[in-house]
């Protein structure tokens, strides 16, 4: 089965949310961020819901804008003053070889880095600010889940610190679902998202690295967030996994109006991105989209792009040193 | 429906929260059996060898008895609970929780609920079998040796929150037992009263918290009733264990280099 973007359905665990007419990625909603675009179809209440959360505010109000971000670990500037925006309802890619500061640009973000200057506002407000702890989901490198506890375990725990319901509220419905229904079939709906729902009751630790990843990322889709961090999600898993998380990515983008801003070193990864953040030893080489990246450089792929702004950077700082 | 679905705030500490946190917890150990084992087995096993080694002597079994029913539950505690917040620090578990709304008061409670109802059966069992099968004469209640075990464990859940900050890997946790626990053990009245010791010692004693914990178990060996001097060492230790969590919880930071 198949939507109309051609992405690859795993399941239909979660059937409704995946009939809705979905544009092709690079068309979603890039022309206006944020906006959500007209559905015909009936929407599954989940999608319904978090559409009736989401503000999409003015098209000026991106999801993250930086101004003059500047992070030092230790004696080490490790990013130097950045200046960005990161506009809502779309995919971001963040690429620069390893080193360069995407992780710790990432940990700024989520608010779990230490010694951030300048301005970061992340959905309208600023980063680390504790309304913004249920908004945002996150993915480090490394997976970080429970090794000693089963795959829907870890997502069960997870979800109870993300909406722990309310007391008196318990056995009160909400949009129909009591309070624990509603969290077992968002979790059931993450398992089915990262394709792992036949591996649920396997122990974490006992997974391979591919499918670790998956449930750490199957922990940051929990709760429906509106900013998604995914720092290298993509990261030792087969082509095939790699599509259909892709196809996964775009499909949340579209269908949720969500932001995905997600860091990776592989650049034909960037090529399925909207827009894209190219990063070089702390600094910002170019903020564009793939096309109008190729066609700057007048590069055939993104790589070639990326290559051909490293050499100038690497010029221009030559250049300033022997003028000195 | 905006009204209902508002993300739920985040609390210094939130009921769900906290239990959602020690379910966790207790759900990792059902996963290793053997350390279940090794934590509720060993105790007794201790006791049963000392009972034999002072077979000769009775008194002294009461005595070092009584005082061991104190210190086991603090140094498994100490042990498990500094290891696992370890492995939640480099796992990067924690700081995912930390960037989700999870307070650190309900982490640090979650641990200390989880882990203090291990201690109660693992107290509960080392208390029951010297009591009743290996002799040990206690005038007090068996309950109260039971109440200070419990307050021992979450002094020992405490301690190991806190030293986890300071220990970069395994290795390091494992050797903070010997750096915080034995001097405590040494001093604590455990081989010789606290008052037959050098000035110094002696008064080094008075400000570690164990040495209350086995004055505690002693003053409930001798006397049929709370003392005052017993409800004076079971508040030490109770606030001692409150104040070392407090400063685990500062140890846990959202933001970290």
């Amino acid at each position: 089965m198949s939507d109309s973007c051609g992405h690859s359905v795993k399941t239909e665990a979660r059937g409704p949310d995946r009939t809705a007419p979905i544009a092709p990625p690079r068309a979603c909603a890039a022309e206006r961020p944020g906006a959500v675009r007209p559905l015909t179809a009936p929407l599954a209440p989940r999608i319904i819901q978090h559409m009736m959360n989401y503000s999409p505010g003015p098209p000026e109000n991106p999801a993250v804008r930086a101004a003059d971000l500047t992070v030092t670990r230790g004696p080490r500037t490790v990013l130097r003053g950045l200046d960005f925006t990161v506009p809502r309802g779309q995919i971001t890619g963040l690429l620069g070889p390893s080193g360069c500061g995407k992780s710790t640009l990432m940990r700024s973000i989520v608010g779990t880095q230490a010694k951030v200057t300048g301005t970061l506002e992340v959905l309208g407000r600023p980063a680390g600010h504790p309304a913004l702890r249920t908004r945002i989901g996150y993915v480090t490198q490394a997976p970080s889940v429970y090794d000693d506890l089963t795959v829907r375990q870890n997502l069960d725990y997870f979800a109870a610190i993300l909406d722990p319901g309310r007391p008196h509220a318990r056995t009160r419905s909400r949009g129909g679902t009591p309070i624990g229904a509603e969290r077992r079939q968002n979790v059931e709906g993450v398992l089915a998202d990262v394709d792992l729902t036949s591996h649920a009751d396997a122990l974490a630790g006992n997974l391979s690295g591919g499918q670790r990843s998956r449930v750490s990322l199957a922990v940051a889709l929990l709760g429906t967030p509106e900013l998604l961090v995914l720092d290298e999600p993509t990261v030792g898993l087969d082509p095939v996994l790699r599509r259909d998380l892709w196809n996964l990515f775009h499909d949340i983008a579209a269908t949720r109006g969500a932001t995905l801003l997600i860091s990776s070193h592989v650049m034909d990864e960037a090529e399925r991105c909207h827009r894209l953040l190219l990063m070089r030893e702390g600094e910002i080489l170019a903020d564009d989209t793939p096309d109008a990246l190729r066609t700057r450089t007048g590069a055939d792929t993104v790589e070639a792009a990326f290559l051909h702004l490293v050499d100038e950077a690497v010029a221009a700082g030559r250049t300033k040193e022997t003028a000195r | 429906m905006s009204t209902t679905t508002a993300p739920a705030p985040t609390s210094a500490l939130n009921l769900s929260r906290t239990t959602a946190t020690a379910t966790r917890v207790l759900r990792q150990l059902r996963h290793d059996p053997r350390t279940i084992a090794l934590m509720i087995l060993v105790p007794c096993l201790m006791l049963f060898l000392l009972r034999y080694v002072f077979d000769g002597s009775a008194r002294t079994f009461d005595n070092i008895g009584a005082s061991l029913l104190g210190i086991f539950p603090l140094i498994t505690m100490f042990l498990v609970t500094s290891i696992a917040t370890l492995r939640e620090r480099t796992s990067g578990t924690l700081e995912r929780l930390l960037a989700m709304p999870l307070g650190k008061g309900d982490l640090i409670a979650g641990y200390a609920l989880a882990f203090g109802g291990l201690a109660i059966v693992q107290s509960a069992l080392a208390t029951g079998l010297a009591v009743w099968f290996l002799g040990l004469d206690v005038t007090g209640s068996a309950w109260l040796l039971l109440l200070v075990a419990l307050l021992d464990a979450l002094l020992g859940t405490a301690l190991g929150l806190f030293v986890s900050a300071f220990a970069a890997s395994e290795f390091q946790a494992v050797q903070f037992m010997p750096a915080v626990i034995f001097p405590q053990l040494l001093l604590c009245g455990l081989f010789t009263p606290r008052s037959n010791m050098h000035p110094v010692l002696e008064g080094i004693s008075n400000v570690l918290p164990m040495s209350y914990a086995v004055d505690g178990m002693n003053e409930v060996l001798r006397h049929t009733d709370m003392t005052t001097t017993f409800v004076r060492d079971v508040l030490i230790v109770a606030g001692c264990a409150v104040l070392v969590l407090g400063l685990g919880a500062v140890t846990l930071r959202r933001r970290t280099a």
